[in-house]
């Protein structure tokens, strides 16, 4: 679990970084990376000798809305971002969950952490994941080696594509020092369909239908009775939401056609763009499912497939990502929600509790991954045991 | 361009090669006579031939990994092809290894619409892939101009974009899984139908590797649903300024449009000329704007774009009226290479990427180096995501000319990387740009890229010679002490 007695140290420049990990490399200790902190508590945590903090690397390098690039440092919080591109009228299109509060965490998410965990939120479905937004990379490797990849524009094929296996590695292979992101212009506006009362297997075919209709939703989610009766709805019955963004015509026009294309599920209401907004913010935190003492998982499944995640497994679930993204708050034997899921094609990461966190990976995927790892971190010196094997 | 030196003992034993071969894939699966080579000695960086040892199509999983086993077991370089219409030479081939054509993967295995997705084989063509799903209401987004003849596979590998990947993305974004074999033989399978999967994002990796990796046999595709519209605009500027100031404001008014691309007077003259699309013949630049989506939006934003084109003093504003209109307006951009084939006898397309402000800069001094080169340029431009196609005009009879070409090609590259961006933007390394990776890499930055090859491939058979100026032997790597950059005793060889 975790050490909190460990050492912190804060370094302000990537040379640091790399003086650090070189340094930890040679005399063979390891080192726990960390952004603002807020997803130490997934999984099982990391012992390691020393933890590596990258709240001193926190400054805006470049913004360029009119290029929809930004660069900067890994330790900048998601926050000040987020109020940064907000003034251009930008935004973050992965919509990263900030998840402190999921896991009782205290301190501020950071960009890094956010790209180094791929986290998305609710937008995935239509404008692509963390890694999808993820255009370059300065970092420092397990070797104590600063390297660059990727680039500083939207559109670059040169060399192999770093920034894309750093995402979702969560530290185990590099430490990230400067990041450079795509950014896009936030909609100007946006409403939310929602129908009532829906079994799970109702809403997930819901969800196909209005992904399926060329009306571009760029949120699907469906809370069962369990999950809307929690805080913050408290609600009656089972809602399934599904989020339009664009241009005020556009976006009455879309709304339209969709409450017609649904209309074989009831008859939709719709939410004001405020109204909207707190609703997408309140699934993408998985607000539903703060301080439970229950394991959580996080389940990703092909997008048809979510609803059968919950005839399967026992426990209280929340439908994101139009199905493909299942949070489950279940007692189950970690092993069978596994098996239950790789069953459906998908795979579960424990984000509350004691077992295991990452799925474990088999035959040569398994090889092929541990050899990876050796590439960046021969020596094992950043996040031993975040990934499981890695 | 140099290639790593032929090793001699293997091309003597090209007959005992063939022979085992066939064995491994019987039938019509090797060709090992000269002639039925000849088809194989380049791809669409045409200037570059060789002629392989062999080559091997097969037509299941099982025969890519028992070939690729036993190439590895015998020391055997591979070089994959798909359709071979690389524009960097990635699918050049090896005088002592073979080529291991994907051609006979050419079935779309399934399609699954709840899911939206499709999964097929690796040689199936981009535009096929549309077509097998069009008359449902779905297709697949990127769309190179090459897209009835690439293959999917070869989409991977180069992670190809297209005109209307500034709004939907390039291959990477639009990929959900992908099955690859190995070197050694083994199968992996990376991601699935889901939105992610468990462990590295390997399949990330992959994307764009250009064939160093695996070899790709199964590719899961995103399927997008058609847009319910779409409108393309014609805009005519005085001057690539005025064009390059309004793709900015168009941007800065939160418009992201399906595609927006520009031609400079050349590539405009030249296009109008070969399929008669009606374009403006009184501007210095056209920009084209295709707005999608359901009528109400393309309607209010072609009103919107239309305002920000004539605040910049554009000459000429139309907007399709109809499918075919818009198609028309489409035909002379997406036949800008063989309109321009037209013009010069040969020519060389360039693909680097650069912030879109530095455009006007980066366009007058491409101007000036081609009066110093001597050769004319014509400029097709994705202007959206600033990825440049400058068409370098030369003819290879004439002595000289094609190394100019090549000279002159490295420098707008170089200029690309000075003004902060990028070697390529879609096209990919290949041979071509391979000795230009130091400009905007150190040896650290490549080291730390080939440890990722020694990973997947550490014996350097699957299509060595390509991407890595210097392909180091992956023991040696492990020990090359590289430090900011500098290596210890750069003079000394290090093969
Ligand atoms: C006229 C013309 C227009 C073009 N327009 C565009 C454009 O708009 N956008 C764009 O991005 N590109 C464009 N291209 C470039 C080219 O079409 C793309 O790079 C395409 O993806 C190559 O596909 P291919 O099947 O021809 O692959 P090939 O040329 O056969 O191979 C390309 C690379 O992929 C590897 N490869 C092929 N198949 C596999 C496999 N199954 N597994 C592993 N590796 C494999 C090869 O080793 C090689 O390195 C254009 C080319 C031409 C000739």
């Amino acid at each position: 679990m975790l050490d909190l007695a460990a050492k912190t140290e804060t370094p302000k420049t990537a040379d640091e970084v790399v003086e650090i990990v070189a340094d930890a490399g040679a005399t063979g200790r390891t080192l726990e990376i960390v952004g603002g902190g807020t997803k130490r508590g997934v999984g099982d945590g990391v012992a390691a000798d020393v933890v590596l903090s990258l709240a001193g690397l926190a400054k805006v390098i470049d913004y360029a809305p009119e290029e929809l690039v930004l660069t900067a440092q890994a330790g900048v919080t998601l926050a000040a971002l987020e109020k940064l591109v907000a003034a251009q009228g930008q935004m973050l299109p992965f919509e990263p969950p900030h998840l402190a509060k999921l896991l009782g965490a205290k301190g501020k998410p950071t960009l890094g952490g956010a790209l180094a965990a791929n986290l998305s939120g609710p937008r995935r479905i239509r404008a692509g994941a963390a890694r999808d937004h993820f255009l370059g990379l300065e970092a420092v490797t397990g070797r104590g080696e600063l390297i660059k990849a990727g680039g500083k524009v939207v559109k670059n094929v040169t060399g192999y594509d770093l920034s894309k296996l750093i995402a979702g590695s969560w530290g185990t292979l590099a430490v990230l020092t400067e990041v450079t992101i795509k950014v896009l212009p936030a909609a100007r506006t946006e409403t939310t369909l929602l129908l009532f009362g829906l079994s799970d297997t109702q809403a997930n075919a819901a969800m196909v239908a209005a992904m399926n209709a060329p009306v571009e939703v760029s949120g699907a989610a469906h809370l069962p009775q369990a999950a809307a009766a929690r805080p913050p709805l408290k609600g009656q019955m089972a809602v399934t939401a599904l989020r339009l963004e664009g241009f005020a015509a556009s976006v009455a026009a879309r709304a339209d056609h969709l409450a017609e294309a649904l209309l074989g599920f009831g008859r939709a209401e719709r939410l004001d763009a405020d109204h909207s907004r707190q609703f997408w913010a309140q699934v993408r935190e998985v607000e539903a499912f703060h301080k439970d003492p229950l394991p959580l998982w996080r389940i990703s499944v092909p997008p048809a497939a979510g609803a059968r995640v919950g005839e399967a497994l026992a426990g209280d679930t929340l439908y994101d990502w139009g199905g493909g993204l299942v949070w489950l708050l279940s007692e189950g034997d970690p092993l069978q929600v596994r098996a239950k899921v790789k069953a459906l094609g998908g795979h579960a990461t424990l984000y509350r509790g004691d077992a295991s966190a990452f799925e474990p990976l088999e035959g040569p995927l398994a090889d092929l991954t541990a050899r990876v790892k050796a590439a960046f971190d021969p020596k094992g010196v950043l996040n031993p045991g975040r990934m499981g094997g890695a | 361009m140099k290639m790593p030196l032929p090793d001699a003992a293997l091309i003597a034993r090209k007959a005992e090669i063939v022979r085992a071969l066939q064995r491994l894939v019987p039938g019509e699966g090797v060709i090992g006579d000269p002639a039925g080579l000849v088809p194989f000695q380049s791809d669409g960086l045409s200037a570059y031939r060789q002629t392989p040892l062999a080559v091997v199509l097969p037509e299941t999983v099982e025969q890519v990994s028992a070939v690729l086993a036993w190439c590895q077991a015998n020391g055997v370089k591979v070089v994959p092809r798909g359709a071979g219409t690389s524009l960097s030479g990635g699918a050049l081939p090896l005088t002592d290894g073979i080529v291991l054509g994907m051609a006979k993967f050419n079935r779309v295995l399934e399609i699954d619409y709840p899911n939206r997705c499709a999964v097929v084989q690796p040689g199936v063509t981009n535009l096929a892939i549309t077509a097998a799903v069009e008359a449902d209401g779905f297709y697949y987004a990127p769309d190179p101009s090459s897209q009835i003849a690439c293959t999917i596979g070869g989409n991977v590998a180069e992670n190809s974009g297209g005109v209307h990947c500034l709004k939907y993305g390039l291959t990477t974004n639009n990929l959900l899984g992908c099955e690859i074999v190995l070197m050694s033989g083994e199968v992996v399978r990376l991601g699935g139908k889901g939105l992610d999967a468990a462990g590295y994002d390997l399949l990330g990796v992959v994307t764009g590797s250009e064939g160093l990796l695996g070899v790709v046999t199964e590719v899961t595709v995103r399927l997008l649903t058609k847009p319910q519209t779409a409108r393309a605009m014609l805009l005519g500027f005085p001057s690539v300024e005025a064009a390059g100031g309004a793709v900015g404001d168009i941007i800065a008014a939160g418009v992201i449009p399906a595609g927006m691309e520009m031609m400079d007077r050349p590539a405009i003259e030249a296009a109008e000329a070969f399929v008669h699309a009606g374009y403006p013949m009184d501007c210095e630049a056209l920009l084209i704007v295709e707005l999608d989506g359901p009528e109400a939006e393309c309607a209010e934003l072609s009103a919107h774009v239309a305002d920000l084109a004539r605040a910049r003093g554009a000459t000429t504003i139309r907007t399709s009226a109809s499918e075919a209109e818009r198609l028309t307006f489409w035909a002379g951009r997406k036949a800008a290479f063989p309109a321009v084939g037209r013009i010069s006898p040969d020519y060389y397309c360039m693909d680097g990427t650069i912030p879109r402000r530095q455009l006007p800069y980066v366009l007058s001094a491409i101007t000036q180096m081609g009066l110093e080169y001597g050769l004319g340029v014509a400029n097709v431009f994705h202007a959206g995501d600033g990825n440049l196609h400058p068409l370098i005009l030369y003819d290879a009879d004439q002595p000289g000319q094609l190394e100019a070409a090549e000279a002159f090609g490295a420098d707008i590259l170089k200029l690309c990387v000075k003004v902060g961006g990028v070697l390529t933007g879609e096209h990919g390394v290949g041979v071509e740009k391979r000795d230009l990776m130091g400009e905007m890499f150190s040896e650290t930055d490549l080291a730390a890229q080939q440890r990722v090859k020694c990973a997947f491939d550490p014996d350097l058979l699957l299509n060595p010679g390509k991407v890595f100026p210097r392909l180091h032997r992956c023991a040696e790597l492990g020990r090359v002490h590289v430090h900011r950059g500098a290596v210890a005793f750069p003079d000394l060889p290090r093969f």
